[in-house]
């Protein structure tokens, strides 16, 4: 059968098992879009802005687990893109970007909307490439999904000139396994790693299990669950690592990390042995280096080998797929338990409880904290939760436990703001009998706001809620912190939201006090027809505790103060 | 301390760059870097040489593994091998000291390629040190130009740095990774 090489893209994508695509056209991906009507089976979703269609392809991929996919024009389409891409990357999320290109007669040449999207795009991408034959068109699309999905997975983005979309080949899908001599993704132990691994395990008086995303991307949930039931070692979670084992079991301490719970942190500096499950030691995590966990023996399985030893020196590194790894140890376990280890965090963790804003008394005030802990509790804890970047979403992290993986979906490595509105988009879309909520700060939320439209056509019903705060909070939480209250450039101000909301055609509450939380959350998630708009207008000078301040050790962190005078 | 790298990887457009761009993206120093066919065209070999720790040759030889066209990384620091660097010097020369040079050029077995009224052109090849000892003898003579390809280094004998025995292997640790127990 002779295709062009548009058809081919759309026949690749198809055997993909593709079904929905992000993107934004224009004139050098034209023919893609023109062959688009020969392929119904895929809905296009038009996006506002071509980093919506990353971030959207991302969120798609963090709900699901599965390859997202953004198409976007050369030139301006393409450098959109490159924060999506960036942040897919620090996350190890598995997208596939393609993006027209000028046609091959013009590379080189600075022609209209010419831009080396590959070399800008080398160093954020687990590969790239650039299409010069239509008859490598299809190999190259398959080895693209193969690479964003397999093994550390991250984005991978094919530029496809024009004249090769509008070039005609005879189209036979490659069938034979894909061979790629130089990639060769690891999958399991060595007896050797296994023994060792059990002998320490065995040995340790202390031990703490460290998960991570890794948990939540090699589908190792039940597995961890299996391990930690038999060895009876508590899970302290990263931010990625949420949703990993479920929160609310008996093993599961918190979070950790700079806004991490002070107990956690306490139980990882006094550990005997750490278990760094798919985590990679970010910086958030550790602290100050020279002084983290000084008292461990460590283990740590990760798929990639550079992570092994990156940041933190360990006793035995396991490079493997972690639910494979896991199997392999879980057999082989002595169950144990270790009370006086577990009596000791308890007690961190009382100290930690009182201090906990959620167990005062508000005096009227809002507190985002409460916000969240309401949200949680009128959602039954089952929501998928996308989030922005900023104070809300340390306060998601605190105050919403998740039960399931890929259940909170939040940019961890990068930082991105402006992510929460087009991921939860892309979430909801890839999984429309989730309920989704995206948690988005007043500032995040006006960096990709034009995504409302988006929603609102794609009848995407996510319920956002805005945590406004008039301030880029975070930042000016480390103004008051470290620089003496001084808030520049923090203040700000916003729109009527709920106007807004109303010139997309979309409902919305304000919520001023605690006990309007409840019929707005009802109201939103009786609202299924598209999205819903709550604005939580919240305390402004409201600060994110505990916190390790950056570089400082991880155990002296600022802590909210016992009795605050106005929360008494 | 100089660690030497031989690297194969696809003959493919843009692959030096990925790899140039890798040393600069995670600040790692090259010492040299050179870049050549082998006898099977689909694959390139690169040496890289560079100054720092055991831990920083291998957390390069890992970041390599990162990249898909990389299909095999040889760390030859602590393997016997052969390092060859080949360099033309041009160098100043008049009736009083052209039989001077030509004595030097014969003891470090360098080869005079051109010959000019005022200049000789020597091709000599051998490791870094003996480039360097060979270059500082030629320097009060008068250098008046020279070009140095950088390092290419081979393990000795038995020891073989191929792509055939390297195909998908799950189940194996993955690339670069050497268990430590
Ligand atoms: C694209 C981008 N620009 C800047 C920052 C730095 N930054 C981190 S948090 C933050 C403030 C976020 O403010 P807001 O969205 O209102 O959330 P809040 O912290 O108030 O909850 C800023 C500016 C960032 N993370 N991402
Ligand atoms: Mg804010």
């Amino acid at each position: 059968m002779k295709l062009k090489g548009a058809e081919i893209i759309w026949e690749c994508l198809l055997r993909e098992g593709v079904n929905l695509v992000f993107g934004y056209p224009g004139g050098a991906i034209l023919p893609t879009y023109d062959a688009m009507t020969k392929y119904p089976q895929i809905h296009h979703v038009l996006t506002r802005h071509e980093q919506g269609a990353t971030h959207m392809a991302d969120g798609y991929a963090r709900a699901t687990g599965k390859v997202g996919v953004a198409i976007a024009t050369s030139g301006p389409g393409a450098t959109n893109m490159v924060t999506g891409i960036a942040t897919a990357m620090l996350d190890s999320s598995p997208i596939v970007c393609i993006t027209g290109q000028v046609a091959s007669s013009y590379i080189g040449t600075d022609a209209f909307q010419e831009i080396d999207i590959s070399g800008v795009t080398l160093p954020i991408t687990k590969h790239n490439y650039l299409v010069t034959d239509v008859e490598d068109l299809a190999y190259t699309i398959r080895e693209a999904f193969h690479i964003a999905r397999t093994g550390r997975p991250g984005p991978v983005l094919i530029d496809i000139p024009k004249d090769i979309q509008n070039a005609e080949t005879e189209f036979v899908y490659p069938d034979e396994p894909i061979v790629l001599p130089g990639y060769r993704p690891a999958s399991a132990a060595t007896e050797a790693e296994i023994e060792r691994a059990l002998d320490l395990i065995h040995a340790a008086r202390k031990p703490l299990i460290l998960a991570g995303h890794g948990v939540v991307m090699s589908g190792a949930a039940s597995e961890l669950m299996a391990f930690v039931e038999k060895a009876q070692i508590p899970v302290a979670l990263t931010l990625l690592g949420k949703g990993g084992m479920p929160e609310g079991h008996p093993m599961v301490l918190g979070m950790m990390g700079m806004h991490g719970e002070a107990y956690v942190n306490q139980a990882i500096q006094e550990a005997d042995l750490l278990l760094a499950f798919g985590m990679r030691f970010d910086d958030r995590v550790t602290g100050n280096l020279a002084t983290y966990a000084p008292h461990s023996r460590k283990i740590h399985v990760d798929i990639d080998p550079s992570e092994i030893n990156k940041n933190v020196r360990v006793d035995l590194g396991i490079v493997g797929d972690l639910r494979t790894v896991l199997s392999q140890l879980t057999p082989r376990l002595r169950p144990k338990q270790h009370p006086e280890w577990m009596a000791q965090i308890r007690e961190w963790q009382d100290d930690s409880f009182k201090r906990d804003i959620v167990n005062r008394d508000a005096g009227g005030k809002l507190y985002a904290a409460h916000v969240i802990r309401d949200l949680w509790e009128y959602t039954g804890g089952n929501a998928t939760v996308v989030t922005d970047v900023g104070q809300h979403q340390m306060w998601e992290a605190q105050y919403y436990p998740h039960k399931r993986p890929h259940t909170l979906i939040t940019s961890g490595g990068l930082g991105t703001m402006g992510f929460g509105l087009p991921a939860s988009i892309g979430a909801k879309l890839a999984r429309p009998d989730e309920e989704v909520w995206a948690i988005v700060g007043d500032g995040g939320f006006q960096m990709t706001l034009a995504e409302l439209a988006t929603a609102v056509q794609e009848k995407a019903a996510v319920n956002i809620a805005i945590i406004n705060n008039g301030y880029l909070g975070m930042v000016r939480q480390w103004q008051e912190f470290f620089y003496e209250e001084r808030y520049n450039a923090t203040p700000m101000f916003s729109p009527d939201f709920c106007k807004l909301a109303e010139a997309y055609g979309i409902p919305s509450r304000r919520v001023t006090s605690r006990d309007q939380i409840k019929a707005a959350v009802e109201a939103a998630r009786a609202h299924n027809s598209g999205p819903f708009l709550i604005e939580f207008v919240v305390e402004k000078h409201d600060i994110v505790y505990p916190m390790v301040p950056a570089g400082a050790d991880l155990h002296n962190m600022i802590r909210r103060p016992l009795a605050a005078p106005d929360m008494v | 301390m100089k660690h030497t790298l031989s690297v194969l990887v696809e003959n493919k457009p843009g692959v030096l760059n990925r790899v140039v761009s890798l040393f600069r993206r995670r600040s790692f120093n090259i010492d040299s870097l050179t870049v050549g066919r082998t006898h099977t065209p689909e694959i390139s070999r690169m040496t890289i040489v560079i100054d720092g720790t055991e831990q920083d040759a291998d957390r390069i030889e890992k970041n390599l593994y990162k990249l898909v066209n990389v299909i095999q990384v040889d760390h030859l620091t602590d393997k016997p091998n052969v390092i060859r660097d080949l360099a033309l010097i041009k160098v100043a020369v008049d009736n009083t000291n052209r039989s001077e040079v030509m004595q030097l050029c014969d003891i470090f077995r360098a080869h005079i390629v051109d010959v000019g009224p005022q200049s000789v052109v020597i091709e000599i090849t051998g490791d870094e040190d003996k480039i360097e000892s060979f270059a500082d003898l030629l320097r009060p003579i008068g250098i008046l130009e020279m070009v140095r390809t950088g390092v290419v280094a081979m393990g000795r004998g038995e020891h073989l740095l191929t792509s055939n025995g390297y195909r998908p292997q799950p189940g194996a640790n993955g690339n670069g990774h050497k268990s430590v127990i």
